[in-house]
C-alpha cells in the first residue's frame, strides 16, 4: 500500500523522467555506438570498444563535404529566412493595412502542410521550369519553409513589446532609425534570435524536402538516408554524438550569460 | 585627412526631408511584407497551382505531359492507395494520441515540479533537435533489434504475443512491424508535442490550483476541472504540430518499417521520385493536403479555439 501511494504522489515525476528517458535513449544509443568497431558495413551490433572513428571522423569518403554543404546551406537560409520573416512580423504586428488576414493565413499554411506535399509541388515548379537541381533549389527551398516559423518566434516577442518605449524614443529625439537600432531592434533580439536557431535546426536537419529538391547534391542528412541502405559508418554517430554535445554546450553558455546580464541589470 | 575639410554632418537626424511622410508610413508594412511574401508566392503558392495541373495531365515522360483534364487519375490513385492512406491516418493518430500521453506528464513536470532542474529538462528536450533526426532513428534499429533487450523483455513478458494477435508486431520481432514505426513517429515527433503543452501550461496560475484545492478538489479533479481545460490551446496545436507531420513522413516507416506499413509519403516519394509519374504523384499529394486540411479545420471547429491560428 505504501509503494501504492508513494507511486500516486510521485505520478507525474516518474512519468516525466520516463518520457525523458523516451526522449534521450536514442541519443545514449548514438554516443555508445560512436566507440564500436564494427564487424560488416552496419553498425547496429555491439562488437568491441574502439575510438577510431573519433580520432578519424573525416575517414569517410563524402562525409564531411556532405557536412559542409549542410552547415553552409544553414547559415545562408537562416540569413535569409530570418532577415525576411522579421520584416514580415513587424510589417503584421505594428501596421493595420488590408489583407491583414490574407497575409497572416499565407504564413500559416507552410506550417500546416505536410513535407511530402511542399517538396514535391516545389519540385514540380523546378522540373517545370528546367532549373538546374541542387546547391541553389536546396537554398530556395530552405528559406521558403524556415520564414514561416521565424514570422511565428519574431511576432510573439514583438506582440508583447510595449510601444510605448518607442514614443518615449522619440520623445527624447531620436530619429526613426535609431529608434529602431537602439530600442526596437535590441528588444525584439531574443525573439529573432529564437527563430534563426530554430532555422537553423530546421534547415541543418531537412531530410524530405531537401530530397526532392537535391538532385544529385548531398546534404548530410542525404548522406545518412544513402548510408542506411548501403552501410553506416561509425562515423555518422561521432558526428551525432558531437552534435547534440556542441547542442547542450551553447545552449547552456547562452543560459550563463543570460543570467549574469539579468544579475547586473538587478 | 580629407575628413576635416568636409562639411559637419547634419546636428539632428529627425529633421524631416520627406515631402509627405503620411503617404510613406502607410506603404511602409507593404515594403516590408513584399520580399517574404513574394518568396512564399513564388516558392509554397505557385507550386501549388502548377501541381494542380500536373495532377490532371497526361501522358509518358518521354513524349512529354499534357493538360486533358483527366480528373480520372484522382480515383485511380485513390482506389490504388486507400489503403496507405488509411495506414498514414491511423499510425499518425495513434503517434498523436501516444506523443499526447507521454508528452503531458513530462510537460506538467516541467511546468509546475522542476524548480530549478527546469532550465536543464528543457536543454535535454530541444538538444535532439540539433541531433540529425536521421541518426536518431536509425538509432531504434539497434534499440528494437530482434536479439536485443528490449525485444527480450517484451517476449519474457508475454507482450509480443499480445500485440502480434492484434497485428501491431508478427511473431518475435518489432523491426519491420507498425509497432516499430508508431513507436518512431512518436519519438520524432514529441518536442513539437512537449513544446506547446509546456507553453500553455506555464501561463496557469498556481494560485488556480490552490483554490481549488482550498474547496476541497481532489489532485485528479483539480487536473480534471482546472489544469487540462486551461491547457486546452496547448493540446490543439501540440496535436496538430504532431500529427500533420507525421502523416506525411516516410522515413519511419522506410527505415523502421517494411513493405506492408507503407505510408502515402512512401508512395509519394517513390512516385515522384523513382517512378517518376508525376501525374499521379500530384494527385495523391493534392489529395493528402486536402484530407489534412479538412481534418484540421474540423478540428479546430470542434475544440472551439479558432483563434488559435
Amino acid at each position: 500500500m505504501r509503494l501504492v501511494n508513494w507511486l500516486k504522489r510521485h505520478f507525474v515525476v516518474i512519468a516525466g523522467l520516463l518520457t525523458l528517458g523516451y526522449l534521450l535513449l536514442p541519443n545514449v544509443v548514438v554516443t555508445v555506438f560512436s566507440f564500436n568497431k564494427p564487424k560488416g558495413r552496419f553498425n547496429y551490433e555491439w562488437q568491441q570498444f574502439s575510438t577510431d572513428a573519433w580520432q578519424d571522423p573525416c575517414g569517410v569518403a563524402g562525409l564531411c563535404g556532405s557536412l559542409s554543404l549542410s552547415l553552409q546551406i544553414a547559415v545562408w537560409a537562416t540569413l535569409g529566412a530570418t532577415l525576411l520573416g522579421t520584416m514580415i512580423a513587424f510589417a503584421l504586428v505594428r501596421y493595420r493595412f488590408r489583407a491583414r488576414g490574407a497575409v497572416n493565413s499565407l504564413i500559416f499554411l507552410p506550417m500546416a502542410m505536410p513535407e511530402v506535399v511542399m517538396a514535391a509541388s516545389l519540385l514540380t515548379l523546378f522540373l517545370n521550369l528546367g532549373a538546374q537541381l541542387g546547391f541553389w533549389t536546396i537554398l530556395i527551398a530552405h528559406i521558403m519553409f524556415c520564414l514561416s516559423f521565424v514570422v511565428t518566434a519574431v511576432k510573439a516577442r514583438v506582440m508583447s513589446m510595449d510601444p510605448r518605449l518607442e514614443q518615449a524614443a522619440q520623445d527624447l529625439y531620436a530619429g526613426p532609425a535609431q529608434t529602431f537600432l537602439r530600442v526596437t531592434l535590441p528588444i525584439a533580439a531574443p525573439g529573432i534570435a529564437a527563430g534563426a536557431l530554430l532555422a537553423f535546426a530546421l534547415s541543418f536537419d531537412d531530410f524530405i524536402i531537401t530530397n526532392f529538391n537535391a538532385g544529385s547534391t548531398v546534404t548530410f542528412p542525404m548522406f545518412v538516408w544513402g548510408s542506411a541502405q548501403r552501410g553506416t559508418p561509425v562515423q555518422i554517430n561521432v558526428i551525432g554524438t558531437a552534435m547534440f554535445l556542441v547542442a547542450v554546450l551553447l545552449v547552456l553558455t547562452s543560459m550563463v550569460v543570460g543570467n549574469r546580464r539579468n544579475k547586473q541589470k538587478a | 585627412m580629407a575628413t576635416l575639410t568636409e562639411a559637419p554632418p547634419p546636428l539632428s537626424p529627425t529633421t524631416p526631408t520627406r515631402k509627405s511622410p503620411r503617404k510613406r508610413g502607410r506603404l511602409t508594412p507593404y515594403w516590408l511584407l513584399l520580399p517574404g511574401l513574394l518568396w512564399l508566392v513564388v516558392f509554397f503558392a505557385l507550386p501549388m497551382i502548377y501541381q494542380a495541373s500536373t495532377s490532371v495531365q497526361t501522358g509518358s515522360l518521354e513524349e512529354g505531359y499534357k493538360v486533358t483534364w483527366h480528373f480520372a487519375t484522382y480515383w485511380d490513385a485513390l482506389s490504388a492507395y486507400w489503403p496507405q492512406f488509411l495506414r498514414s491516418v491511423l499510425y499518425a493518430g495513434a503517434a498523436t494520441v501516444l506523443c499526447l500521453a507521454l508528452g503531458y506528464p513530462l510537460a506538467y513536470l516541467i511546468a509546475f515540479r522542476a524548480g530549478r532542474w527546469r532550465n536543464l529538462i528543457m536543454i535535454l528536450v530541444i538538444a535532439p533537435f540539433f541531433t540529425s533526426f536521421l541518426i536518431r532513428t536509425l538509432a531504434w534499429k539497434t534499440i528494437l533489434a530482434d536479439g536485443g533487450p528490449v525485444v527480450g523483455a517484451l517476449n519474457t513478458l508475454h507482450v509480443l504475443d499480445v500485440t502480434s494477435w492484434l497485428g501491431w508486431t508478427a511473431g518475435d520481432r518489432v523491426l519491420a512491424t507498425p509497432l516499430a514505426v508508431v513507436c518512431g513517429l512518436t519519438y520524432n515527433f514529441l518536442p513539437f508535442m512537449i513544446l506547446p503543452l509546456y507553453s500553455s501550461l506555464e501561463r496557469i496560475d498556481g494560485r488556480l490550483h490552490e483554490a481549488a484545492g482550498d474547496l476541497y478538489a481532489r489532485p485528479a479533479t483539480v487536473f480534471r476541472k482546472v489544469t487540462f481545460p486551461l491547457s486546452m490551446p496547448g493540446v490543439v496545436s501540440g496535436t496538430l504540430l504532431t500529427f500533420i507531420p507525421a502523416s506525411g513522413d516516410y522515413v519511419n516507416a522506410e527505415l523502421l518499417g517494411s513493405t506492408d506499413t507503407r505510408m502515402i509519403g512512401n508512395v509519394i516519394q517513390t512516385q515522384f521520385l523513382r517512378v517518376l509519374d508525376y501525374p499521379t504523384a500530384a494527385a495523391l499529394s493534392f489529395i493528402l493536403m486536402a484530407a489534412i486540411l479538412f481534418m484540421v479545420t474540423f478540428y479546430i471547429r470542434r475544440s472551439g479555439t479558432e483563434d488559435l491560428v
